[in-house]
């Protein structure tokens, strides 16, 4: 058997550096990072990358800050499993492995000019955090911008001091609700569908922006559509079991459609009769 | 008039050749292993290969993306070091039949897709392939003509075809056409040569019929009335989850990556091994959600990636019509029969319009 290194192998790792951590919620911790050497991430909203601990293995993470910030990045990463678990270990100034960017993100150009309605339930509002903050530092270039944020319990809210920052800017709109309340909660309480109804939007010019649990988007989407938003401009982000990352493991096919390449984020249009899908 | 692209090689000289092929390098070649089953083994000699055979329990795929192969190497101390390595072993395979030659070829479209798999594409390079042309059905469970690959079509340096008392030897490549040279042991076909070919294939074209009564163009269209067809329910049923289907097929590729640490725990590698989109946590994620939880989404998923999904991705379809998942099946699940009820099912809607 013979063996030779491969330089441009799609499993080559870049070293990262963990710049600063905090902890979110208990299960749900933020980390910055840099590239080791020194070189951007430049990845667009909404993608994703691998992340790697060598000897435990890989998970598929959405970079959740904007790519404007081009010397470092922010993962906000849910301890679940076996990765996930040992980032939460992890602090300041520890060595990561990382590959990607990868996939396709929120086609930014596209909706530069429209109105925006951002959604995001639970854990979705990582991968749109990067959306959100790339249209902050382009403020301009975009119509109306809406923020929906629901979570079961106040407790589990993320990021929440930059919700509070976005609730008090002039030029967003933005509204929550728990499922759950308790008793220093004097928020909207219900599930984040009851939000939708009472947004202001002209449906022809805006984009919807949709991440959260898989059980939400059937009923956001009858909503979104009930509004006239145009099916192509449903924008939804999947999460799959993923291996590769590269279209080859199969792991996160839904029917013909690969979420690692062609997604993580599709257009409703796109996937709407894939019954693989919802 | 003499075709430089084929050559004859008698009889009487097959010892000599397999002998010349294998002192260039590994020569891997059919094998009998009792109870009618074949498999893909080094030969050293023309003794132990199976000239009449059929297709090997497990499919030439598992030399150019091995069951369990490192793509990293990495060390664990203060300095923690990776780095991306492809293992391979140049190789010859003899024998290859022409199921098994769009077999890889499928792969090779998958692979080169962007982003490039390298380690596939590496090892590629390095494996000289050389057919054999199957001159009948190799047995009931083939499905080889309704995806046109009971004809040679390329994927090959050489391919031999038995001709009685020779070998037909077609020169598709110049790495096949330096193993002849170096052999030296063929000599140039002539017209008659060319003649005897040219009848067998035309005895073949009466023997292969579509095994599935359909219309191979109509095949994808097929597939878009059945999703919901009450087939898959009926798999859903029989189907064990075991994955030997998708484990012998030469086309399916699907994988998973592990890490593993040798025992000073100061060095280890990341390797993909076969993964098989019938077992149950495949598309299972976090939180306990299953995109595929039934067994008949599952069975589905599998038959789509054959006759549909790629056909739009690839213009092909992904079955080589090998019917080894229909030998492999302990549950008694054949392809041709799946095919057949989907077809019958269809008929009663909307399928009467293509009749
Ligand atoms: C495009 C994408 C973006 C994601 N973004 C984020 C994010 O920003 N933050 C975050 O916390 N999580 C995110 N996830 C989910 C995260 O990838 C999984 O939680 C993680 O891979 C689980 O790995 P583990 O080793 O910790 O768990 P494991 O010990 O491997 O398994 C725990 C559970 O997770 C399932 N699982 C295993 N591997 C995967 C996998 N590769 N993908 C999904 N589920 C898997 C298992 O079936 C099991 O049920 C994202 C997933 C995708 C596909
Ligand atoms: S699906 Fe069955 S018959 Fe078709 S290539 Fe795979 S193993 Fe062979
Ligand atoms: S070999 Fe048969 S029983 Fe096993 S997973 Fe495939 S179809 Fe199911
Ligand atoms: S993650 Fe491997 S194919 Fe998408």
């Amino acid at each position: 058997m013979e063996k030779v290194v491969i330089k441009d192998s799609g499993y080559r790792l870049k070293k990262a550096t963990i710049l600063r951590t905090k902890n979110l919620t208990r299960n749900e911790k933020f980390f910055e990072i840099a590239l080791k050497d020194g070189s951007s991430l430049d990845h667009e909203p909404g993608q994703f990358i691998m992340v790697s601990l060598l000897g435990i293995g890989e998970s598929p993470i959405s970079v959740c800050s904007s790519p404007s910030r081009r010397d470092s990045f922010d993962l906000c990463i849910r301890a679940v499993g076996k990765v996930t678990r040992r980032l939460h270990t992890l602090k300041k100034g520890d060595e990561i492995g990382i590959r990607g960017p990868y996939g396709r993100g929120f086609p930014v150009n596209i909706i530069t000019g429209n109105d925006l309605l951002i959604i995001a339930g639970g854990l979705g509002i990582a991968p749109l955090r990067s959306l959100i903050t790339y249209v902050l530092d382009n403020r301009r270039d975009f119509g109306k911008v809406h923020i929906l944020f629901g979570c079961k319990e106040p407790k589990e809210m993320l990021f929440s001091d930059e919700l509070e920052q976005w609730s008090q800017r002039t030029d967003l709109h933005y509204a929550c609700t728990v499922d759950r309340a308790d008793p220093e909660w004097a928020g909207n309480v219900g599930v984040i569908t009851t939000l939708i109804p009472g947004v202001d939007i002209e449906p022809l010019r805006t984009f919807a922006a949709v991440v959260g649990p898989p059980v939400m988007y059937t009923f956001v989407i009858k909503e979104l559509l009930k509004k006239g938003i145009p099916k192509r401009q449903i924008l939804l982000s999947f999460e799959r079991n993923m291996a590769c990352g590269n279209g080859k493991c199969g792991h996160c096919q839904i029917q013909n459609l690969y979420v690692c390449q062609d997604g993580p984020v599709f257009n409703y249009e796109q996937i709407k009769n894939l019954s693989e899908a919802f | 008039m003499e075709d430089t692209q084929y050559v004859v090689l008698k009889k009487d000289r097959f010892e000599e050749f397999i002998a010349a092929l294998s002192s260039m390098q590994k020569l891997v070649a059919p094998v009998a292993k009792g109870f009618g089953a074949y498999a893909f083994e080094e030969v050293t000699s023309a003794d132990p290969i199976a000239l009449n055979y059929i297709p090997t329990i497990l499919p030439l795929k598992k030399y150019f993306m091995p069951q369990r192969e490192t793509l990293l190497e990495f060390t664990l101390d203060r300095r923690s070091h990776a780095e991306a390595v492809v293992e391979y072993e140049p190789l010859t395979i003899f024998g290859a039949h022409t199921c098994d030659l769009a077999g890889i070829q499928c792969l090779n479209m998958v692979f080169s897709e962007r982003p490039k798999d390298y380690n596939y594409l590496l090892r590629k390079g390095t494996i000289t392939l050389i057919g054999l042309e199957c001159n009948d059905y190799c047995d009931e469970y083939a499905s080889c003509h309704l995806v046109h690959a009971s004809f040679p079509s390329g994927g090959y340096d050489l391919l031999f075809t038995d001709l009685g008392d020779y070998f037909m030897v077609h020169i598709n490549t110049v790495s096949g056409d330096r193993i002849v040279r170096t052999a030296g042991l063929c000599e140039g076909a002539g017209s008659a040569h060319m003649n005897e070919l040219r009848s067998l294939r035309d005895r073949k074209r009466t023997v292969f019929r579509n095994e599935v009564p359909i219309k191979t163009k109509l095949i994808p269209e097929l597939f878009d009335a059945v999703f919901g067809a009450r087939v898959w329910d009926n798999l859903n049923e029989r189907c064990l989850a075991c994955g030997n289907c998708t484990n012998v097929c030469p086309t399916c590729y699907c994988f998973n990556i592990k890490d593993e640490l040798d025992l000073t725990l100061a060095r280890g590698i990341r390797y993909r091994v076969w993964d098989s989109c019938q077992l149950e946590p495949f598309a299972r994620v976090a939180g306990g959600i299953n995109f595929r939880k039934e067994r008949s989404a599952r069975q589905r998923h599998r038959y789509y990636r054959k006759f549909r999904y790629p056909v739009d991705r690839f213009a092909r379809f992904f079955c080589t019509g090998c019917g080894r998942c229909t030998r492999a099946c302990m549950a008694d699940i054949s392809l041709k029969e799946t095919l057949s009820e989907l077809i019958k099912e269809s008929e009663e809607r909307v399928w009467k319009k293509w009749l």
